[in-house]
């Protein structure tokens, strides 16, 4: 069984084909990139999978069951979560409670039991903190689990989006650029967690433009162009790939 | 019990409880006590205005419509049909929460200014009616509520009576709304302020929650129109006022946004300030904005959460207290 399947997607901005007749799929317990030059529709391609965007034709398959259209909730419930380039944190909240949203749909928010604090709620809301502590120690951000979230730097912010993107227990993780703008220390920690995620059964899959942590840790690349397919395979297909080189790496020299 | 007490959410209710209890120690005059119980009514009002425009980061200007379809619903079933005063309310709450929720959807899917002028066109729209079924609202003169409010032989007639029903209401509420907030629901509505797309990822409904906490603040200010219409026995079209629905977003916004407390303190300062200006006889809307323009240039983030957030300041620097 495929876990996500993408058939003939297209999406249109005002004319401009974003993403255009584009399939591929993805099988589960494998760790995915999805790479291309700025422009190419790689973020769109996120937004149309998780339904934050509505495709224009085509459809997105979870578990061979046609979801092209639902919200971004209904897919989260269905086992996909993701984070965002541009980062999306609650910075009215503090960075545990980031991650504690995370749970949302483990915990029965229900409005009646909130108001009452019913001992239910309490509970799972106790056990729900610890494990969001664990998980934010897990990505590397062990000694902030007290701050404000507006209070982290950018870098503790990305985290902060795995670990919760992770507190929602999802079977598909969608990585927008997880290492935009780290160091290469901190490049080496994400990569680190990512593959750790992947070892616990977690199908990832990676919009990223370092290719060092690409190649390192995929099993599987897609490259996007202009909205289209380019080339898909093994890393090392990838690497070698003529029309890969030349419309996206330009030079040979880059994978050095 | 102790350990309810010594948590922030038990330590602030017994504060609140405490002040409403010993309060009219200080009243000298039942002017004193309807200044106060003007203060609750508001103050409960604010506090569910503040779960939506606060916490959710929805703005409404046209919750007054809400609380005055209230006090008509109560005026009218009560006034003209001889209906007992609790089910009129209840009546008029039900009714006000499913025009909340037909109208919630399609116009909270709008945002900020859209939102904005969304809300202030719905409030004018009731004001409008209100002002215009004459047959049945007494039009722009309003209309007298004779029936006085009670439960089962139990009515609030003196001033006395209205101040401890409408302590115990607030009580009652910022219990539940603290409880609300603590929870995961009141997770996801600060969520939703902070970013909606963030919230829909991880699975929270955005549209169900923005939707619940809209209607439960219009059903909440409805029965406050209910319970003030019999209380102060005369209503007119003013309640729906454009003007009333900015007089509860000023309380929220002074006091402090996502504060419930916050809440009580706009409340109390905005129902009480224009009574103690009457000194400054001509001076009085002058002072009083000066009053206001002070505040939210000095604590922006409102009075609750800027002295919390100064409280917080003193207590890190060094040779302050230390803070646990």
């Amino acid at each position: 069984m495929t876990l996500l399947k993408v058939d003939d997607l297209s999406k249109e901005f005002g004319g401009v084909h974003a993403i255009e007749d584009l399939s591929f799929v993805i099988e589960p317990g494998t760790i995915h990139a999805i790479i291309g030059p700025n422009g190419a529709g790689k973020t769109t391609l996120f937004n149309l999978i998780t339904g934050v965007y509505t495709p224009s034709a085509g459809e997105v398959y979870l578990d061979d069951r046609p979801v092209t259209g639902k919200a971004p909730f209904e897919l989260a419930r269905a086992g996909m979560s993701r984070t965002f380039q541009n980062l999306q944190v609650c910075l009215n909240m503090s960075a545990l409670d980031n991650v504690m949203l995370g749970r949302h749909m483990h915990l029965k928010p229900g409005f009646v039991s909130g108001l009452l604090r019913l001992p239910g709620v309490v509970r799972r809301d106790r056990e729900a903190r610890q494990m969001c502590a664990g998980l934010m120690d897990f990505v590397g951000l062990g000694n902030h689990i007290h701050a404000a979230a507006d209070s982290l730097p950018y870098g503790a912010l990305k985290r902060l989006e795995i670990a919760r993107a992770l507190a929602a227990e999802p079977r598909l993780l969608l990585l927008d650029e997880p290492a935009a703008g780290l160091n290469s220390a901190e490049t080496r920690e994400i990569d680190a967690v990512i593959q750790k995620v992947a070892e616990r059964g977690v199908t990832v899959v990676l919009v990223e433009h370092d290719m060092k942590l690409v190649m390192g840790i995929s099993d599987h690349v897609l490259v996007l162009d202009y909205g289209r397919k380019l080339a898909e395979g093994r890393p090392q297909d990838i690497r070698a790939n003529p029309d890969v080189i030349a419309a996206y790496l330009g030079t040979a020299h880059a994978f050095a | 019990m102790l350990k309810v007490l010594a948590s922030p959410r038990g330590g602030g209710l017994l504060v609140l409880i405490v002040l409403i209890a010993l309060l009219p120690l200080g009243f000298q005059n039942n002017f004193h006590y309807d200044v106060a119980i003007r203060v609750g009514f508001n103050a409960i009002v604010v506090v569910g205005l503040n779960l939506l425009i606060g916490y959710a980061g929805q703005i409404s200007l046209g919750h007054a419509g809400f609380l005055a379809l209230g006090a008509y619903a109560s005026a009218i079933l009560t006034g003209s049909h001889d209906w007992p005063p609790v089910l009129a309310m209840l009546t008029g709450a039900v009714g006000v929460g499913l025009l909340a929720f037909v109208v919630a959807r399609p116009v909270l899917r709008l945002k900020g200014h859209y939102l904005a002028m969304a809300t202030l066109g719905m409030g004018m729209i009731i004001a409008i009616v209100l002002n215009t079924e004459s047959q049945l609202t007494g039009g722009p003169d309003g209309m007298s509520v004779w029936v006085s409010f009670g439960v089962a032989g139990l009515e609030a007639n003196t001033p006395r009576q209205w101040y401890w029903l409408v302590g115990a209401l607030l009580v009652v509420w910022v219990w539940l709304a603290l409880n609300l907030i603590d929870s995961p629901f009141g997770r996801a509505l600060k969520a939703v302020h902070g970013s909606e797309v963030a919230a829909e990822v991880v699975g929270v409904d955005t549209t169900s929650v923005k939707v619940t906490v809209f209607v439960v603040s219009a059903v909440v200010a409805s029965l406050v129109g209910s319970l003030s219409a019999h209380y102060i026995s005369f209503i007119s079209p003013q309640e729906a006022s454009f003007f009333h629905s900015i007089e509860l977003v000023i309380m929220a916004v002074l006091g402090g946004m996502a504060s419930i407390y916050g809440s009580l303190v706009g409340a109390a300062i905005l129902t009480v300030l224009p009574q103690v200006l009457t000194a400054f006889e001509d001076f009085e809307h002058l002072v009083f904005g000066l009053v206001m323009m002070a505040v939210m240039i000095f604590m922006p983030k409102g009075i609750v959460p800027s002295l919390g957030l100064w409280l917080a300041g003193r207590a890190r620097r060094p040779g302050g207290e230390a803070a646990p």
